[in-house]
């Protein structure tokens, strides 16, 4: 039956930022979710295409070059919330620095200060912040999707500062631009950008939204992602996840062959039953000096934070010359600025959702 | 009561094999003379003009869930049955996950009292074990006699090998079917949708298809052991290729085996969640595409007995939460047909008299719930009457569940149920 099969794709498409397909005789499904998605939203790095990542990297050197006194009349006294359910030290801090910095308002709403401790739903917080004017959300939940609930509940633009194992998109942008600093590459954004490079993505992947949002960017842009780490936080579903991602278990191999390389956190918080031994993980996928000097003396070393020293990374690493890290915390801010005048500013007040 | 004499419609009855224009006379609540057009006389009767449609048997739905007692705000019995009598169903059996969860006869009793405000007939299926928590098992023999027709602990699988075997061995000497949620809980923790490449990239812990596949083997394994001809297991919700093939198999060894398909699960895929729409959460999750294909395929082959909803309503409340928070399940009386029709009648094929067979005839068949899914004479007056071709588009909005959790909402749909008749009585008639 035809109608009917031209009528599954529209299902399951309707709640994206693009407009569906128009959809035979049925009208617009009344979703209980019911408002579409800001186009100023930042829900997965997949939401931008490259001339979007392009912009927000041209914004953020902007933004960074501007006059302080000049970038704070961007979005004078404009409303935008950050509302965190998991702690967070960098991101809270960088988006917060950036949306005060572009003049805005800032407001915090922390789930152990609030009224989420009550039992306030997710839904609820969200129209209770659209009611006191925010115009912006920055959402941090351990539920992966939820800012998919924030943004369609409230019809805000939403900005995902990390949700559950999902995606954690402003890092993977930030990460892109201090790749872009350290390997030099000044060329226009395009998927050949960083043709030759090869970035390996190391430790607890299944947990971690920074390596989902990292192995969907990088490869768009021409890059190579090495994923490395043991079975139980690396399945081998994981390679399915874009192309040019692939699996390296042996991270000695991986290192040969990597300009970057990314370590990642094993997040206890999330193990829920796995059991991985330290002492050997550390003995195999640690970035010491003298693994990283044997088998990657030149790749650039990165961490999103926060960092166990002594555990996936040591301190002769983290603090060494080979270390961007201290470099990626800086461009948060400056990306950071870049999304939040993107969700708020001129720009995004086309195609404005519900409730404005 | 009236008699009722339906006229000038399509006959299809699948258990004595009419497809064909016949008059049929509905009397004291049960089917009393079928017969060539205009060939039935009967004075006094309610003539139901059927020209142009098809009058089938009231179909039936053996897996159900109707929230009472204890969660009558996401459905009660008297709505559940309201949103099934406009789905085209006369019988629906009742899942023993309430609260309390129905592992007595009180319960089962309670269920059918007049005082629920069924508008159709309700058969209660009770735990399997004694608060589904898979210890001790209930009481079969005054379970069945206060109106149970099989025992499941749905939802909460059976694990133990032990109490599996006993559950099996005791239901066969009772003469009652064992159903099983195939669901190996102890690779499932967490999970909230089909492992896979997607769920990864979800960042959403995924539930294998082994989970599904495993317990069903095992199952088989201990069904083998039990040396009682009458021993019946019956799979819920069966959604992967793996679980049909054992069922299959274990069939081909003489194995009294059956299993149901929901509508869901040969019609979506996983890609329905890739927005994490909690409308499209279900335990068994949505497979990916080679799963939904072997349904279909096992549907079109016959190796899949009937077709359940597994309606499962839930308040909007609850599903408009995080999705890994948000309850399982979906509501599904009221689309099955129109979707049935769609996909199976027009997207592949299959003659409407087996559409139907899989919806009333074989349920009924599964359960051995007597004199339903049939218009032979003497039958149960069970009738649906429903325009084939007639196109309309499915709104959850103006569903009479009280849930409205339907991924299908919006859908268009062909095949529309115009009146739904429960022993004799019109419970439906389309405005």
């Amino acid at each position: 039956m035809s109608t009917l099969t031209e009528n599954r794709k529209p299902a399951a498409v309707r709640a994206k930022a693009v407009p569906a397909p128009s959809v035979k005789h049925a009208e617009v499904p009344a979703i209980i979710h019911s408002a579409s998605i800001h186009p100023g939203s930042l829900l997965s790095i997949s939401d931008l295409s490259l001339e979007d990542v392009a912009s927000i990297l041209e914004s953020a050197d902007e933004l960074e070059a501007e006059p302080a006194i000049r970038r704070a009349e961007r979005l004078f006294k404009r409303r935008v919330s950050l509302l965190f359910y998991e702690s967070s030290t960098r991101t809270r801090t960088s988006f917060e620095l950036a949306a005060k910095a572009l003049g805005a308002d800032t407001s915090l709403v922390s789930a152990q200060s609030s009224s989420i401790e009550k039992g306030e739903s997710l839904k609820d917080t969200g129209i209770t912040l659209r009611a006191l004017g925010a115009e912006c959300i920055i959402l941090r939940s351990p539920f992966s999707g939820s800012p998919y609930l924030l943004a369609q509940e409230t019809g805000l633009p939403v900005l995902n500062a990390g949700d559950g194992m999902h995606e954690h998109p402003s890092q993977a942008l930030l990460d892109l631009r201090t790749i872009l600093q350290r390997l030099e590459k000044n060329g226009k954004v395009s998927d050949k950008l960083l043709d030759g490079v090869t970035v390996t993505i190391c430790g607890d992947i299944f947990h971690s939204r920074v390596a989902r949002s990292n192995a969907l960017l990088l490869p768009r842009l021409g890059a190579r992602v090495l994923l490395c780490g043991p079975t139980p936080l690396l399945p081998e579903t994981a390679a399915g996840m874009s192309h040019n991602v692939s699996i390296e278990r042996d991270f000695d191999k991986a290192l040969e062959q990597s300009q970057v390389v990314m370590m990642l956190r094993i997040q206890k918080e999330r193990l829920a039953g796995l059991s991985v031994d330290l002492e050997q993980y550390t003995s195999r996928y640690q970035a010491n000096a003298e693994r990283i000097a044997a088998h990657a003396p030149k790749a650039v070393i990165m961490h999103p934070g926060p960092m166990i020293r002594g555990l996936e990374i040591t301190s002769e690493v983290a603090d060494g010359p080979q270390s961007g890290i201290e470099q990626q915390v800086k461009n948060g801010v400056a990306i950071r600025m870049a999304l939040v005048l993107r969700a708020v500013g001129e720009a995004a007040k086309t195609g404005k959702g519900k409730g404005r | 009561m009236a008699a009722i004499l339906i006229r000038g419609g399509h006959l299809i009855d699948p258990s004595s094999g009419v497809d064909a224009p016949r008059d049929i006379l509905l009397n004291e609540g049960r089917v009393s003379a079928v017969d060539a057009p205009g060939k039935i006389k009967h004075a006094g009767a309610e003539i139901i003009d059927a020209k142009g449609l098809v009058v089938a048997p009231g179909l039936v739905d053996i897996h159900v869930h109707l929230r009472e007692p204890g969660q009558g705000y996401k459905e009660t019995i008297a709505s559940g049955t309201a949103a099934a009598a406009a789905g085209g169903f006369t019988t629906v059996c009742a899942m023993p996950n309430t609260v309390p969860v129905n592992d007595s006869p009180e319960t089962t009793r309670w269920i059918l009292a007049p005082e629920r405000g069924a508008s159709i007939r309700v058969f209660p299926i009770a735990a399997a074990t004694r608060g589904s928590m898979g210890d001790a098992l209930t009481e079969y023999g005054s379970l069945k006699a206060a109106g149970a027709v099989a025992v499941t602990d749905d939802g909460k699988p059976i694990l133990g090998d032990a109490i599996m075997r006993e559950a099996l061995t005791t239901a066969a000497r009772m003469n009652l079917p064992v159903i099983q949620h195939a669901e190996d809980t102890r690779l499932t923790g967490g999970c909230s949708m089909n492992a896979g490449a997607l769920a990864f990239k979800l960042g959403l812990r995924g539930m294998p298809i082994e989970a599904e596949s495993g317990l069903v083997e095992r199952d088989l394994r201990l069904l083998a052991q039990v040396k009682d001809a009458r021993a019946h297991l019956h799979v819920a919700h069966l959604s992967t290729k793996a679980a049909l093939d054992a069922v299959k198999r274990a069939r081909r060894n003489g194995l009294r085996v059956t299993c149901e398909v929901a509508p869901h699960h040969f019609i979506l895929t996983e890609e329905a969640v890739s927005q994490y729409d909690t409308r499209a959460k279900m335990n068994p999750p949505l497979r990916a595409e080679a799963d939904r294909a072997a349904m279909i395929e096992g549907i079109l082959e016959g190796a899949v007995d009937a077709i359940a909803t597994d309606h499962a309503p839930h308040a909007a409340h609850e599903k408009e939460q995080e999705f890994e928070r948000a309850p399982n399940g979906i509501t599904g009386l009221e689309s099955a047909l129109g979707l049935s029709i769609s996909v199976l009648h027009g997207r592949h094929r299959m003659p409407l008299g087996r559409v139907i067979s899989l919806l009333s005839t074989q349920p009924a068949n599964v359960l051995c719930l007597k004199g339903r899914g049939s218009l032979a004479v003497g039958a149960f007056a069970d009738v649906v009457i429903f325009d084939p071709a007639k196109k309309w588009v499915f709104k959850a909005i103006d569903s009479r569940s009280k849930s409205k959790n339907t991924p299908f909402d919006g859908w268009e749909m062909t095949g529309q149920v115009l009146t739904t008749i429960s022993e004799g009585r019109v419970v439906y008639r389309r405005s």
